[in-house]
């Protein structure tokens, strides 16, 4: 039996099938077969999210919750069954309380806007750690800046864990919210959220959890993990461009003020005052993205119609795979190791700077991620300022990590 | 493996991204300036000396950087010294244009000499992402003879 056979057989995924409905998978690259390994950027699409998308499109287009016309009205649904797709995904108690935004990025700013402009007073801490994308650390900047607060940041050790002691010695009176990364982007760490948000909790502290990457590779239940607050991105859950989501306790989002004004998010209007439309859609001014929700859930579908514990242990073996064949290239250094981690790989190498890496390896066909992956404070705790970074994703293969790896060893030889 | 980058990555690239020239910080420089690539995070360093008549007596860098960035930091080292500050930009100006549009013969005015140097760098036209690790070190250099310390390749001097 073959190493893909025996995978097939051991954990029933069937990566040969899965890729089948990544009709871009199949192109070339500088006449290369493609070697997409960039997923933690931006996942590809499989054909059932391209044909939700197209299908209304073609055939139930209309704006949302304000047409009585037919079209209006299938539209709504859809896009409201996309909604109870999400609810169920992250076994939320009402579909209430999700929100569509554009992004995980524009999640964090709403929750920063909204809640934290008017919770929030000079004084109150908020805490984050070393290993945030951009996304989760400059909204809370904004809000020092504008009311005072003060930033915490919870360190990490040299191999990428959080360091849970110094985390709860973070912890005070005045800490009033933790957000906080579910999985770093660069390393792969999975952090103890769970245990997070206990300690958080304990200290009179919410929780904002980052999933953006955590959504794609492991189970999120919101309800077990007992967070007040969850955001992610549909793109890089194999969904489109353009829908994200944020999750939050019904309570939170009633007493949070909109986050922007416009069509759909009210009940009525005069030129004097306004009232607020209900949850979700107080939080949803304009016209949302509507074939995009239907998209993401799509997306939803296929991931859990494979089943998000089968990916977990595809990617496990693609990730222990990774680590045992980069491990050999000589010179190269593997950036970020926790345990139980995600697959994630960066690293560097002694005979050649990330960009050189980047550069050569995509004349092989190989796309991955060189640079600081928008996480320039976890570059300078690491003493980087750069990492070359290859993200697995469920339609990756062995063979992939083969021609990975000779396109290293093709680095190691050119640089010398 | 990856012949075709040969064009790119030319014997004296690597030579001098492997053994830089020039590379070290001077004290009480005349001109001094940090350039930053906002892309990669990559930082240079530049000094730059001069004498009374405006002619580059010395010149060096120090910092962080992938072989393009550091090869044409290397190369502009040795390639200004003894040129005036404004030959100096003359010539950036020259070079931004081979790396970016390629234009007609953005050398012709320069040395033979250095124009054969620079033309090694050319091979990046082809490489669009990569345009500001070769023109990183210039706009360092440029910045600084103008007295501005901290110049970033988005500050919006030119495509590069």
């Amino acid at each position: 039996m073959n190493a893909q056979a025996d995978i097939v057989e051991r954990i029933g995924f069937d990566v040969d099938a899965v890729r089948r409905d990544f009709p871009i998978l199949s192109r070339e690259v500088h006449g290369k077969k493609l070697v997409f390994l960039d997923s933690a950027a931006s996942a590809q699409k499989p054909r059932q999210v391209l044909d939700a998308e197209r299908h209304i499109y073609e055939h139930e287009y209309a704006n949302v919750h304000r047409g009585i016309h037919y079209l209006s009205q299938v539209c709504t649904d859809r896009m409201e069954a996309a909604r109870e797709k999400v609810r169920a995904f992250l076994n939320a108690a009402s579909a209430k309380e999700v929100v569509f935004t554009r992004n995980a990025t524009e999640s964090i700013n709403l929750v920063a806007a909204s809640w934290g402009r008017t919770f929030l007073k000079e004084g109150d801490e908020v805490v984050v750690s070393e290993i945030e994308h951009h996304s989760n650390i400059i909204p809370w900047q904004f809000l020092r800046d504008e009311k005072g607060i003060v930033l915490r940041v919870a360190p990490v050790s040299d191999e990428g864990e959080l360091l849970m002691e110094e985390f709860a010695g973070l912890l005070n009176e005045r800490t009033r919210l933790v957000a906080i990364t579910h999985m770093s982007n660069v390393l792969g760490t999975i952090v103890p959220v769970k245990e997070i948000v206990r300690l958080a909790h304990d200290a009179g502290a919410k929780v904002l959890l980052d999933g953006a990457q955590a959504v794609t590779h492991i189970p999120v239940d919101v309800r077990d993990l007992d967070c007040d607050f969850y955001v992610f991105s549909g793109h890089k859950l194999y969904g489109p461009t353009g829908i994200g989501v944020l999750w939050a306790r019904e309570a939170l989002l009633d007493a949070m003020p909109p986050y922007m004004g416009g069509g759909e998010m009210i009940r009525s209007v005069t030129f004097e005052r306004a009232e607020w439309a209900d949850l979700p859609y107080k939080f949803e001014a304009g016209t949302p993205a509507i074939a995009q929700s239907v998209g993401l859930g799509a997306a939803i579908d296929y991931v859990t119609g494979l089943g998000l514990d089968s990916i977990g242990a595809h990617e496990a073996d693609l990730l222990t795979y990774a680590n045992q064949r980069l491990s050999s290239i000589d010179g190269l250094k593997l950036i970020g190791t926790a345990p139980g981690k995600a697959s994630v790989v960066s690293f560097t190498m002694d005979c050649a700077h990330p960009h050189d890496i980047g550069t050569l390896v995509d004349r092989a066909g190989v796309a991955i991620r060189v640079g600081h992956h928008c996480a320039q404070p976890l570059m300078d705790r690491l003493g980087l300022v750069a990492t070359a970074r290859a993200s697995f994703g469920l339609y990756n293969t062995r063979a992939e990590v083969d021609v990975l790896t000779r396109a290293l060893e093709g680095v190691r030889e050119f640089f010398g | 493996m990856f012949d075709e980058l040969r064009e790119l990555y030319q014997e004296v690239i690597l030579d001098h991204g492997k053994s830089p020239r020039n590379f070290r910080a001077i004290e009480d420089a005349r001109y001094h300036a940090h350039g930053y690539n906002p892309m990669c995070g990559d930082q240079l360093e530049v000094f730059v000396v001069t004498d009374d008549g405006g002619h580059i007596t010395d010149l060096s860098f120090i910092g962080k950087g992938c072989a393009i960035s550091v090869a044409s930091a290397s190369l502009m080292t040795e390639i200004l010294r003894g040129k005036t500050v404004h030959e100096a930009r003359h010539m950036f100006d020259g070079f931004h244009e081979m790396c970016t549009t390629g234009g007609d013969d953005p050398l012709a005015d320069l040395p033979e000499e250095d124009a054969d140097r620079l033309q090694v760098l050319s091979g990046v036209r082809e490489f669009p992402m990569r345009v500001k690790c070769a023109t990183l070190a210039w706009h360092t250099m440029n910045a600084a003879t103008k007295g501005i310390n901290e110049v970033s390749t988005d500050d919006g001097q030119g495509a590069g």
